[in-house]
């Protein structure tokens, strides 16, 4: 399986500068770039020296409304090629617009019948400028999206900062999305060649022993951006779970960015971790131990207006976790 | 690919926990496969029965819904569960929605 790295990030914030620097990196001679152009001008191509045969051009513009099936299309042509022994690559990354929702690109890797056997997801890196972050993530709500689905946080710009700004922004991006790691560019190549680890385990210092509790951080008041953590100290329903989760996500999967959760399952010695942005939901993973710490389900979510209180009802309801305690 | 019909993929949703390397595997085998079949089902139903829908296996390889007029639609993927009982019901079914949870909490 090749794995296919998203780039994504607001605009201006430096992906095309960073990509430009990582295809001059030998770490990444062996990777396929797909750009997207955004807007009739195209500047991008311009900037990048190494446009060669591994690297395709989708000339459609915004990437959340048309591009998906010309991601297969780029995905599918590179397969073809390296088939028939024209090219050679170990990695893809895409890099998309600043407006982008690294969404779609996801559920297209998933979803298409050939590629889902092909490729994988190789994880999400989110360029974000050090200078301007703190601003747009108060203000832009796809900004704070690009964020939450990051597996990888990559800081830019941080020669132009102002000293006591970078601590700062860090703490916001740990409020937003705690399980990605922040690196700054320099250390850019070995954040995309890192494979993916699912069973990052979330937030492990919001736990309590012996009790259900949850709480909610406000993002930005402004957009009703929350993260929210619950934890569960009974086993659940892997079944259950599914249930829930798929109705959640089909009814409000557009609200949240991203969630992430360890689940102590019903019939099973060892924690299973689930994660997903927005509608989708990765493989569920095996994990080989429990993390330190008390063996509690925990689930992170971070919502944009959907009231957290209803979502730990309605988790409970479904779980069947409220008769429980009842009985006890 | 099925060898008989000649449909081409299959049924893969996350929640089946499939038999895939890195992936939470529990249904090895045929029977445990139907058996969370058939527990998935009864879940659902304990949802959509609020919505008087009914969701049935068929052959371990499609799913039924239906409605209390009795009109019906068959799909494939889990993952076309709620749209196609949204559209059989002719309402939304909201997870976050009161009337619902207390509806769930009863079953």
């Amino acid at each position: 399986m090749t794995p296919v790295t998203l780039l994504t990030g607001f605009l201006g914030s430096g992906k095309t500068t960073l990509l430009q620097r990582l295809l001059t990196d030998p770490g990444m001679a062996r990777a396929a770039v797909l750009i997207n152009e955004f807007g009739e001008v195209g500047l991008d191509h311009h900037l990048l020296d190494r446009i060669d045969d591994n690297v395709v051009l989708m000339k459609s513009g915004c990437i959340c409304c048309t591009v998906r099936g010309e991601v297969a299309d780029a995905l599918m042509n590179l397969q073809s090629l390296r088939t028939r022994g024209e090219i050679d690559f170990d990695r893809v990354v895409i890099e998309t617009t600043g407006l982008a929702d690294p969404y779609p690109v996801l559920q297209t890797l998933r979803a298409h019948p050939v590629l889902r056997s092909h490729f994988e997801n190789g994880g999400v890196l989110t360029t974000v400028d050090a200078v301007n972050a703190a601003r747009q993530v108060e203000h832009r709500a796809e900004a704070v999206r690009q964020i939450a689905a990051a597996d990888r946080i990559i800081l830019t710009k941080t020669d132009l900062a102002q000293e006591g700004d970078i601590p700062a922004l860090r703490a916001t991006l740990s409020r937003i999305n705690p399980s990605a790691r922040v690196v700054t560019g320099a250390d850019a190549t070995s954040a995309i060649v890192e494979r993916l680890d699912p069973a990052l385990p979330p937030l492990p210092d919001e736990t309590e022993p012996g009790g259900h509790h949850h709480h909610h951080h406000d993002l930005n008041e402004d957009l009703g951006v929350v993260t929210f953590s619950m934890t569960v100290d009974q086993n659940v329903d892997w079944t259950d779970f599914g249930i829930w989760l798929t109705l959640l996500l089909h009814r409000y999967g557009d609200r949240i960015f991203r969630f992430k959760g360890i689940l102590s399952i019903e019939g099973e010695d060892r924690p299973v971790a689930v994660h997903g942005v927005q509608h989708l939901v990765h493989a569920p993973v095996h994990m080989q131990h429990w993390p330190d710490g008390p063996r509690v389900s925990r689930l992170v979510f971070i919502l944009e207006g959907l009231d957290p209180e209803q979502i730990r009802r309605s988790f409970h309801a479904f779980m069947g976790l409220e008769k429980v305690k009842a009985v006890a | 690919m099925c060898s008989l019909c000649g449909i081409l993929g299959c049924d893969d949703h996350w929640t089946h926990s499939v038999d895939r390397p890195g992936v939470f595997t529990r249904n090895t085998d045929r029977h445990s496969r139907r058996s969370e079949g058939a527990r998935r089902v009864a879940a659902a139903n304990r949802v959509l029965s609020f919505r008087r829908v009914t969701l049935a296996e068929w052959q371990g390889t499609s799913y039924v819904v239906s409605n209390a007029t009795g009109a019906s639609s068959v799909f494939e993927s889990f993952s076309h569960l709620w749209p196609e009982a949204e559209t059989l019901a002719g309402r939304e079914i909201d997870p976050l929605d009161e009337a619902l949870i207390e509806w769930v909490e009863a079953r």
